[in-house]
């Protein structure tokens, strides 16, 4: 945490409400992002109990589990949840752009043009906090290698077929939301917490509500006390009144509502089982004697009315629960919708959109799901591009926000300040003299700006790259040479330079980000690190066992 | 916020996640413990704290193994009887290896580290206080550790030969372990002693394996004994090691970095249980250095054997944790309980946390009374506290009431220097140049440092106005 946003927590401390850590939107919102609520069975890792999830904040949808431990019953639900989420997913495939780019011929190095397909929009899924998106992560893993009766060994357990797509979609949504400044999928509280900040630590903003009280304290409550009791506050029933935001559930509820709900409906499920009709008996038997099929017929409808009520109470009690985040997450997006979108959004926003087309084009192709584990090359690749993508987000968030630059200014990584003074001065060594005016601004910042040290003219119609000549810390002045961005005559072109009195930002960063080096293909990966993979690794199916 | 890059790193999973250096022994802990005295300095923690603080008494790191033995003989009787008073009327609650692992998240704060060497019920002063903890465990979770473990146990340990093979170097044909019989339904002293005899007798057989299902282990601490209950101990060689049996799982090699943390902590303080009890058997001291092996008969491995269930099944997959680290910070911190008598010292007279509840278990104590005592024990509350300590709520609003930055996070106050509350914090920001004008009075270099940070205050204040007027107009 930077000493800025500490500023802005103290203030929201004592204001009682959130405090703007930025000025514009840093992410990209879709205009029909897809909210998804999830819960996770306490004590199983990846276990799911349900799920809301919908675009209409009006008209979520609930899917459950009625049994977490029931192998039949999870997979029912997960593809009743692909059944309802891949749509979506897939909507955003069969629009499409070309884009013209150029490859090598490996042969004969020859440059041909080509073109590329790239989506006009991608899908954007919203859930409350980043455990949610280690909950995805995790029904991704256990999904993906599932086989299904497609395939040629299905094994004693397939799989619904839309269930290891799914597994899919989720393990790549979730490894994309791993990449800085992506947008595919977005956790809640860390979206309000990159753009507001609270009275509180960032621990207790993870829970969504919590953080939402200093946006919409209760009338008559400080934002605090609104926080303690969407914290803590409970009913008669001992049952909070505003539940965590998932995946985990509180273990009192656990306890009191949901283990007796799943009870109850184990009970009349089984009872439903034992019913003669359900066992299997020969026709023949029960038209002998009608009034014993009469009472079993009654039976066996009062047996799946119950089935049927304990199913509505398990679907009523877990909607109970998720209901609060689910409009605390459209509440938030309320508020986000509210600021003006970062000038590089868009910019961003084709990242996401390339990396959804191409994960479009891996399934299109037929490729067997991730790997559990990364070969040397593409972890590397994969760290690198993170790398890369922080650099780029850390960047543009500085150009597109003053409060963002102020962050910079204040680490000595940038100054801002006045035009005080403008000399001409030429470079006389070459052949023709070329123009290297000396700039001095008046600025209160205090940069890391040693003679030599290069610095890049902020927010500016080109890049224009100058370095310090000195700096006065007495006077608060700082002077650095132009070196280009002056057009390539022997006068600089006309409004290509400051004026006196004007605003002007340096940084002492670059602003494009660098070229990394390329990485070998997995299969010339050196022995240093493990030498290419073996076919075995790269089995897409695993056997694994399921209890 | 923005997941840091390096979350790639977790391609390479790591289940050993902590190489203590092997430096000069005890080298870089002595560095840490010196940190922690020096954050105790009582320069600016107010009058309670400057009183506590008696810096002669505070024993250097070498004598911890002794200073653990001794205390038991020479001060134990008032001690005790001094914790007993604080406790009351309400039963003891036993200091477990969990608790003593979470002190070591917390080292700072005496009002921990009172509480729980006494044995109080800290969640049911909570709630009489007004801020029941919202702790508690999902019977799923619950049903799901113990289904895990009878799968382990069943068929004679089955499940556990093959973890055993591999890790502990279990032969082949060995189709079963000898596991004595602990007098699990006995009361705690019984099992301990039991406990004691069976260790001798299976460290006396170096050909042996045998395995103690659910140990009863003794440890003073502050002069009163706190019994441990590892999932296993098993001894072969005339040396044993601790298993413990977790059921989060391990997935793809890799687990969850704090769960596993959470277990080797909680295996140090079985770990360093053995390692007394063989030290007490042997009739020596435990050695100085935490990193050193014991070389003696029933002496624990500085290694332990963590078994979760593999990905998501239900079968177990084992794996060494080296837990020297561990064990270094527990014996640390099992030093600074010790020194309880200094906390105490400082405490008014009379103190108590007795609830006084009433024949129906309510508790009657005034509210207000018991607030003063809780607030005589001065606590190092951050935000942690919340998900581990049943007090972390009260501290919480203390914390608000004092208008102190800690409520803000731990690292907040590295940040503001010697500005400790909020109110002080952002009138620094609003006129950082004021405090100029006092550093003329005091010629300490504390009052730099602070300038140097209403300095910067002031700086981002400004920066963060400009920042925002720009947009507003």
């Amino acid at each position: 945490m930077s000493l800025l946003s500490t500023l802005a927590r103290l203030e929201a401390v004592r204001s009682g409400r959130a405090e703007p850590l930025a000025t514009v939107r840093h992410r990209h919102l879709s205009e029909r992002p897809m909210v998804l609520v999830p819960l996770a069975t306490a004590g199983e890792s990846g276990a799911p109990l349900a799920v809301l999830l919908g675009t209409d904040r009006q008209a979520p949808r609930l899917h459950i589990v009625p049994q977490p431990l029931n192998r039949t019953q999870r997979f029912d639900f997960l593809a009743r949840l692909a059944a309802d989420l891949l749509p979506y997913l897939e909507s955003f495939g069969g629009e499409v752009e070309q884009i013209e780019g150029s490859e090598k011929d490996p042969q004969t190095g020859e440059k041909t043009q080509v073109f590329r397909e790239l989506c006009t929009d991608a899908p954007q899924l919203i859930v409350p906090n980043s455990a949610c998106v280690q909950h995805l992560a995790l029904l991704g893993r256990s999904t993906r290698f599932r086989r299904t009766v497609e395939d040629a060994d299905p094994g004693p357990y397939p799989a619904p077929t839309q269930v290891p797509l799914l597994g899919r979609w989720l393990t790549h949504l979730t490894e994309r939301a791993q990449v800085p400044g992506s947008s595919l999928l977005l956790p809640m509280t860390a979206l309000l917490a990159r753009h507001w900040a609270t009275g509180q630590s960032h621990l207790e903003d993870q829970h969504l509500a919590a953080q939402l009280a200093w946006h919409f304290p209760r009338p008559g409550l400080t934002a605090a006390r609104t926080a303690l009791l969407a914290e803590t506050e409970r009913d008669v029933h001992n049952q909070l009144t505003h539940p965590p935001g998932g995946p985990v559930t509180d273990p009192r509820f656990d306890e009191l509502v949901l283990a007796p709900a799943i009870t109850r409906h184990d009970t009349a499920l089984a009872a439903l089982r034992e019913d003669p009709e359900h066992t299997g008996r020969p026709a023949g038997t029960v038209q002998d004697a009608g009034t014993v099929q009469h009472v079993d017929a009654a039976q066996a409808e009062q047996a799946r009315l119950r089935v049927k009520e304990a199913s509505e109470h398990l679907h009523s009690v877990l909607e109970q629960v998720l209901l609060p985040t689910w409009h605390d997450v459209w509440r938030g997006l309320d508020l986000l919708y509210a600021l003006p979108p970062a000038a590089h959004l868009a910019e961003r926003w084709e990242s996401d959109r390339w990396s959804y087309t191409g994960h479009r084009d891996r399934l299109a192709a037929g490729e067997p799901p991730q790997p559990k584990q990364d070969d040397a090359v593409t972890a590397a690749r994969k760290l690198a591009q993170r790398e890369r993508e922080q650099s780029r987000l850390d960047v543009q968030e500085a150009l597109d926000d003053p409060l963002a630059m102020a962050e910079c200014r204040l680490a000595g990584e940038a100054f801002a300040g006045t035009v005080t003074e403008v000399t001409p001065d030429y470079d006389t060594s070459g052949r023709s003299p070329k123009p290297r005016p000396l700039v001095t601004v008046r600025t209160t910042d205090r940069p890391h700006a040693d003679p030599g040290r290069e610095v890049h003219r902020a927010n500016w119609q080109s890049a224009q790259k100058a370095v310090v000549v000195g700096s006065d810390p007495a006077e608060g002045t700082v002077t650095v040479r132009v070196l280009s961005g002056m057009g390539r005559k022997k006068e600089p072109e006309p409004g290509s330079l400051p004026e006196p009195g004007d605003r002007i930002t340096f940084t002492l960063f670059e602003l494009a980000p660098r070229q990394s080096a390329p990485l070998p293909d997995p299969d010339d990966t050196p022995w240093t690190h493990g030498g290419p993979p073996g076919a075995a690794d790269r089995s897409p199916i695993a056997a694994e066992d399921w209890e | 916020m923005i997941p840091h890059p390096s979350a790639a790193s977790r391609y390479r999973p790591t289940l050993q996640p902590h190489k203590p250096a092997r430096s000069p022994v005890g080298t870089p802990e002595a560095g840490h413990a010196e940190l922690f005295r020096g954050r105790e300095n009582p320069r600016r923690t107010g009058p309670a704290r400057a009183e506590a603080f008696r810096p002669g008494l505070s024993a250097p790191d070498a004598t911890l193994g002794r200073t653990m033995n001794v205390s038991t003989i020479g001060q134990a009787e008032p001690l005790a009887q001094r914790l007993s008073e604080l406790r009351g009327r309400a039963p003891q609650r036993s200091l477990d290896a969990r608790a003593l692992a979470a002190l070591a998240a917390n080292p700072g704060c005496r009002r921990r580290a009172v509480l729980d060497s006494a044995g109080v019920d800290k969640a049911a002063v909570a709630g009489r206080l007004g801020h029941a903890a919202p702790f508690g465990q999902s019977p799923f979770a619950i049903a799901r550790g113990i289904v895990f473990e009878a799968r382990l146990k069943d068929d004679g340990y089955a499940a556990l030969l093959e973890p055993l093979r591999r890790h502990l170097g279990l032969p082949p044909e060995a189709t079963a372990l000898t596991v004595p019989d602990l007098l699990v339904r006995s009361t705690p002293a019984v099992r301990a002693e039991r406990t004691r005899e069976a260790l001798a007798e299976a460290a006396s057989a170096p050909a042996a394996w045998t395995l103690l299902d659910h140990p009863m282990l003794r440890l003073t601490v502050a002069g009163s004994p706190a019994y441990l209950e590892p999932d296993a101990v098993v001894v072969h060689g005339g040396r044993c090691s601790v298993v413990e049996i977790k059921s989060f799982p391990v997935l793809d090699g890799s687990a969850d970095p704090a769960k596993v943390g959470a277990a080797a902590r909680q295996a140090a303080v079985y770990v360093l249980a053995l390692q007394e009890a063989a030290a007490a058997t042997a009739g020596r001291a435990v050695a100085d250095s935490p990193y050193a092996k014991q070389e003696l008969p029933g002496s624990p491995e500085l290694s332990v054997l963590l078994v979760c269930p593999k990905d998501f099944s239900n079968r177990p997959t084992a794996v060494t944790v080296d837990i020297r680290r561990e064990l270094a910070t527990t014996r640390r911190q099992l030093t600074r309980l010790t020194r309880i008598e200094e906390l105490l010292a400082a405490l008014p007279p009379g103190t108590t946390f007795d609830l006084a509840p009433d024949e129906a278990g309510s508790p009657t104590r005034p509210t207000e009374e018991l607030a003063g005592a809780v607030a005589a024990l001065p606590a190092a509350y951050s935000p942690d506290c919340l998900s581990s300590c049943e007090l972390g709520f009260h501290c919480r609003a203390q914390a608000r009431c004092a208008d102190s930055v800690e409520q803000l996070g731990r690292g907040v106050r590295g940040e503001l220097g010697s500005l400790r509350t909020v109110t002080e914090a952002l009138a620094a920001a609003a006129h950082g140049g004021g405090s100029a004008e006092r550093s003329e009075q005091t010629e300490e270099t504390e009052q730099t440092e602070e300038d140097e940070a209403a300095a910067r205050l002031a700086h981002a204040a400004a920066l963060r106005a400009e920042a925002l007027a720009g947009t507003a107009g």
